[in-house]
């Protein structure tokens, strides 16, 4: 390190050090040399805290033989300064004590504006028990709030779509078509393909258990029922969830970080009215769009398995199909898009007008809106399963 | 000495639009240099040239003698934590305190112990007039002459000798305008600072700035302040003497 000791009667030399030390019969003399500049602090703090200041009754310190004196090599002379004062030594300098350390004395010790606020105690630390039943408590009550704010929401936008159906022009179809065009348009390709390969994956699975049994043309059975009751709408609607939902939440939640919302609301324009009603209704449409086609690439592709891995017409495909197809197997499968959409709409769009301040939230806010659709989308998946059931269909 | 920035024959276009056509630019050490222009005349472009976010098509922009037009991001590191940048938004990391903003540059840069940190980005926070109790505030939660304080604070992170500052007294009242205006020449006179600035404020033009570039034309015609209030450029002479300018005047003269 840059300190060394040394005897009272040798001179310092080397110029690399940023402090030396010499020892006289009243105390200590420090030189201070080389560059004290910002990229230095750690070096300069380490050597002036290598000096023995308890030992010392006065020190005296020669800052003339600095380079360069920054504001942050002033602040960090300032604390040995302060430490060695608190030590008890009497700290002077040889020559004038440079300007930047008057700079930062100044600054410092300007009674700051908020020091009253700073100076109240902090309030008293509660037991660990208390802590967690406090934590509890919280929380509770902020799920509590949360959850009637969600419902205050919903009864927004449910009113005001009320409202505007009256007037069909407030419905904003140019801004519905827009989004039915960026939500289910530009997704067709993904959700073809997952469709195409869940029904692959769907096909090769019971071909393998069925095979063993002779019953093989029951995989078609299992790929037709599964694609058009389940598995396209519920593929589908994660898909859009991850896709559609985090951009609702994204769009929103910027707008809301510029005051656009604000903005809106303030020219006496419904921010509901305009921004969220219309993206509900456009995914309403398009969820069930993208359903029927994933229904269509599913089946397609279930065909596509059997013809090579089971090595069946596909004339004897088709028509296995339309004898395993009830009136209800494809309506069961699309009735539960538009509840998904809605679903995935209004989580995005309401985690979205609830981002606030910065760029965290933002990102906190869409990774809720995304999570909670894909929630909402499989509990409400389950609860039409056991509606189906009691219904029979 | 080198100058602290010179910009020599700088163009910048975009596709077919010149927007800088054979630029030349000085600032000298020790001074207050103000960038004027018009909406639309390439200050911003300028700035984000000499900051090295933005290559030139042709011309040369040194730094304290270095030429980065041709330097690599890693040769840039170096000259780019020399000098600090004001911008006009603020643009404080809006997830991070006034203290951390303050201290991710020195993090960044220097291993620093923990209370050294601390101290150093409390220090920079009370520079530019800020209270202790700011400094633990959020950027949306503070006003809009803080986030420009806080920006400059955290401009000075590591003890520049070059600041630049973008519109700093833009969307500022008078009163805070002018105190920042204070701020400015404090820091200048204080820490020796180079200050780049840009800047519509005729008051801040004429409170602060030792000389002035005014982009017309898509070049630079610089002066001292007095002597660049009487170039027989229409724009300049529009700008300087202008309705406002004339009112400001008056409102000089009236007092």
């Amino acid at each position: 390190m840059s300190v060394r000791r040394q005897d009272p009667n040798l001179t310092t030399d080397s110029s690399a050090q940023s402090v030396a030390v010499r020892h006289t019969t009243e105390g200590l003399e420090l030189d201070l040399k080389g560059e004290w500049s910002v990229t230095e602090v750690a070096e300069t703090e380490a050597a002036l805290a290598a000096v023995d200041v308890a030992s010392a009754r006065a020190i005296s310190i020669d800052a003339s033989g600095i380079g360069r004196l920054e504001l942050s090599g002033a602040w960090v002379l300032r604390r040995f300064v302060q430490r060695a004062r608190r030590a008890g030594a009497q700290v002077s300098f040889r020559g004038a004590p440079p300007d930047q350390l008057r700079l930062v004395e100044q600054t410092l010790s300007e009674p700051p504006a908020g020091a009253a606020e700073l100076a109240s105690p902090p309030p008293a630390a509660a037991e660990p028990g208390e802590r967690a039943l406090v934590a509890i408590g919280r929380y509770a009550v902020r799920s509590g709030r949360d959850m009637l704010q969600a419902l205050a929401f919903v009864g927004r936008v449910c009113t005001t779509f009320a409202a505007s159906l009256a007037r069909p022009r407030r419905l904003r179809p140019v801004s519905i078509a827009r989004h039915v065009y960026d939500t289910g348009i530009t997704a067709m390709p993904i959700v073809a393909l997952i469709a195409f390969l869940i029904s692959v994956i769907l096909a090769y699975l019971s071909a393998q258990q069925l095979l063993g049994l002779g019953a093989d043309i029951y995989v078609v059975d299992l790929v037709t029922i599964g694609v058009l009751r389940e598995l396209a709408v519920l593929l589908t609607a994660i898909i859009v969830a991850g896709r559609t939902g985090s951009a609702f939440a994204a769009e929103i939640g910027s707008m809301e970080l510029n005051e656009e919302v604000a903005a809106l609301t303030a020219s006496a324009a419904d921010p509901i009215e305009l921004l969220i009603v219309p993206r509900i209704l456009g995914l309403a449409i398009a969820l069930p769009l993208l359903t029927v086609v994933a229904d269509l690439i599913g089946i397609a592709g279930g065909g596509l398995l059997c013809r090579f891995l089971l090595d069946m017409p596909l004339t004897q495909y088709v028509n296995r199909v339309n004898e395993s197809i009830s009136a209800t197997t494809f309506w069961v499968g699309i009735i539960k898009a538009p509840v998904f959409a809605v679903l995935i709409a209004f989580a995005g769009c309401y985690r979205g007008m609830q981002v606030r301040g910065s760029a965290r939230a933002l990102g906190h806010m869409v990774t809720v809106a995304v999570v909670q659709a894909i929630f909402l989308v499989i509990l409400a998946d389950a609860l039409f399963a056991v509606l189906f059931m009691k219904m029979n269909i | 000495m080198a100058p602290m920035v010179e910009v020599r024959g700088l163009v910048n276009r975009f596709g077919t639009q010149v927007v800088h056509d054979g630029l030349d630019m000085q600032a000298q050490r020790d001074e207050v240099f103000g960038i004027v222009g018009g909406s639309g005349s390439g200050k911003s472009v300028l700035l984000r040239t000499i900051l090295g976010l933005q290559r030139p098509a042709a011309g040369s922009v040194c730094i304290e003698g270095h030429d980065i037009t041709r330097m690599s991001e890693a040769e840039l590191r170096p000259i780019k934590a020399g000098y600090g940048v004001a911008f006009q938004q603020g643009a404080l990391y809006s997830g991070l305190t006034v203290l951390q903003n303050v201290q991710l540059p020195m993090i960044e840069h220097l291993s620093l112990p923990a209370d050294a940190l601390e101290g150093l980005a409390l220090l920079k926070i009370r520079l530019v007039g800020l209270s202790a109790d700011a400094a633990g505030k959020y950027p949306a939660q503070l006003s809009g002459g803080m986030v420009k304080r806080a920006a400059v604070a955290r401009a000075l992170a590591l003890d520049p000798r070059l600041l630049f500052l973008d519109e700093p007294t833009s969307g500022l009242d008078p009163v805070s305008a002018a105190a920042f205006d204070d701020l400015v020449l404090y820091l200048q006179q204080h820490l020796r600072l180079t200050i780049v600035m840009i800047t519509h404020d005729l008051d801040s033009i004429f409170r602060t700035c030792n000389r002035v570039g005014v982009i017309v034309d898509k070049r630079m015609e610089t002066d001292t302040l007095a002597a660049i209030v009487e170039h027989p450029n229409p724009w300049i002479q529009a700008y300087f003497h202008g309705e406002r300018a004339r009112a400001r005047a008056g409102a000089a003269h009236g007092t």
